[in-house]
């Protein structure tokens, strides 16, 4: 038994969280899919930035709520609820831009979730309009610790760019519990085409590099990192704890899994799904049973993939494989790539 | 006794629940032949009931004082002793129509056969699920 007073954690069953999609961009049904499976393996969905509807209140124990940009539907009950609170920065997908939920999408619940008129567009402007340092991030994390009574963990969501190893250890220093990296092959509902393509880097090269610094920083204990962005299988939540995440976030596999058949018409809200929709016609074609079912199923395979491959590697456990680059080797890459990721060439020793 | 529970918030109103029912009570029990070679075609007896984006399928709620098995004349209808189901006799039933008089849902039908004759819902025999729950896609029906 660890002996010292630890910070509030968090803890999961498996090392893949559900990723911050909001109530508004995916139906009700989805999202009750989603904080059903969650509840049943073990571990958390992320709410996204579009608040919390009341219905999901019971399952506020495995609910990490968002704190985004537009501060939609942020209230008191709403961080009590959660098990933890996440400060969205930026967002793979779309770096260094806001969001925008189009106004079709927004029906008369998701206005009362977010606190907004009904059919107005929702938009989160670029930046947090109270951030603009890490001093202010400090304040913002200390004001939500307060309003938390020091008994949740925060966490600060952060866009895969170049200097984000320098950002990683400015949000650890700011009080963040978790940090959570997006890459850039984020999904997203609805953002520019050429920004999702164009903006950011791959979530490998993010992950290497801001292990590395807090590392060198000596504050890699202060907090746990969380990466997001383009995880597709079981080999890629490996690799991502091998680099040196503690967990990951799964949004599109989870949609998958859900049924979606990536047809990237998210921002029409006609999705024939009823995944990424708010239509009642659309909507009802997703039976939130048959949802958690299906991604129980997809973590409940990606954990025994996960246990076969720690085997093959004859680790024990996942935590011995945390930041274990030695376990790595790669195969087709530069030698820059190779020095980035800290990982050696296939063939080379200990 | 167990029953047929119905979830309208997931129903999308594809009507598989009918083709299947109609499928199961017809005599091949083949989709093909119960739609282009039995005449007359035989009933399903389940119903999708639909306004704007409601939509659920309906069939007999196998009422505890069912009004149709006070009301038959004949006593054809009657209630099954395995199941509890309320269940027509085919034989004795005479057409009368005093079932469909006095359902409180609309869910019997009148039947050709050889005589005239009440169609319902009979869970279908005692063969487990009903076949309108095994087939429905989405889960809007349940059999508990």
């Amino acid at each position: 038994m660890v002996k010292t007073k630890l910070a509030p954690q968090l803890e999961i069953n498996l090392p893949i969280v559900f990723s911050a999609m909001s109530y508004g961009s995916i139906s009700y049904n989805a999202f009750r899919s989603l904080v059903q499976a969650a509840q049943e393996v073990g571990t958390y969905c992320n709410s996204g930035e579009g608040g919390l509807h009341p219905d999901f209140y019971p399952w506020g124990k495995n609910i990490i709520v968002q704190v985004a940009s537009g501060r939609f539907g942020v209230h008191p009950d709403y961080l009590r609820v959660a098990s933890a609170v996440e400060i969205k920065i930026g967002q793979g997908a779309k770096p260094g831009i806001g969001g925008h939920l189009p106004g079709e999408k927004v029906s008369s619940d998701i206005s009362r979730t977010r606190k907004i008129p009904e059919g107005s567009d929702a938009i989160s402007p670029a930046p947090h309009h109270d951030i603009y340092s890490i001093e202010d991030l400090e304040r913002l994390v200390f004001a939500i610790k307060e309003a938390t009574g020091y008994e949740k963990p925060v966490s600060v969501k952060i866009a895969a760019v170049h200097n984000v190893a320098a950002i990683a250890s400015g949000a650890i220093r700011a009080g963040a519990d978790i940090v959570a990296i997006d890459g850039i092959r984020g999904g997203t509902g609805a953002a520019p085409q050429a920004i999702r393509d164009n903006v950011g880097i791959p979530i490998e090269l993010a992950l290497a590099q801001v292990d590395e610094r807090l590392r060198q920083e000596g504050i890699r204990h202060r907090a746990s990192v969380v990466i997001a962005g383009g995880i597709r299988s079981s080999t890629d939540v490996i690799k991502a704890i091998a680099l040196g995440a503690d967990a990951v976030y799964i949004g599109t596999a989870a949609l998958v899994g859900l049924g979606c058949h990536l047809c990237q018409k998210c921002y029409t809200g006609k999705c024939n799904w009823g995944i990424a929709t708010q239509d009642p016609y659309l909507t009802k074609r997703l039976n939130p049973n048959i949802g958690t079912r299906r991604l129980v199923n997809l973590l409940r395979a990606w954990g025994l993939e996960m246990k076969e491959m720690l085997g093959g590697m004859g680790v024990n456990s996942i935590q011995s494989l945390r930041g274990n680059k030695e376990h790595l080797r790669a195969v087709g890459l530069s030698r820059e790539e190779m020095q980035i990721l800290g990982v050696k060439l296939a063939g080379e020793g200990w | 006794m167990k029953k047929i529970h119905i979830h309208e918030e997931y129903c999308i109103g594809c009507r598989l629940c009918e083709i299947n029912c109609l499928v199961k009570h017809s005599k091949s029990g083949k989709i093909i032949k119960a739609f282009k070679e039995e005449f007359p075609r035989p009933l399903s007896r389940v119903h999708v009931e639909e306004k704007g984006y409601l939509s659920f399928a309906l069939q007999c709620r196998h009422c505890e004082d069912a009004q149709c098995i006070e009301n038959c004349m004949t006593g054809a209808m009657h209630r099954d002793e395995k199941n509890g189901a309320v269940v027509c006799d085919e034989t004795r039933c005479v057409g009368c129509w005093m079932c469909i008089m006095s359902c409180p849902f609309g869910v019997v039908q009148r039947e050709k056969k050889e005589k005239r004759i009440a169609s319902k819902c009979d869970l279908c025999g005692s063969d487990g699920e009903p076949a309108c729950v095994v087939n429905c896609p989405n889960e809007a029906l349940s059999y508990e």
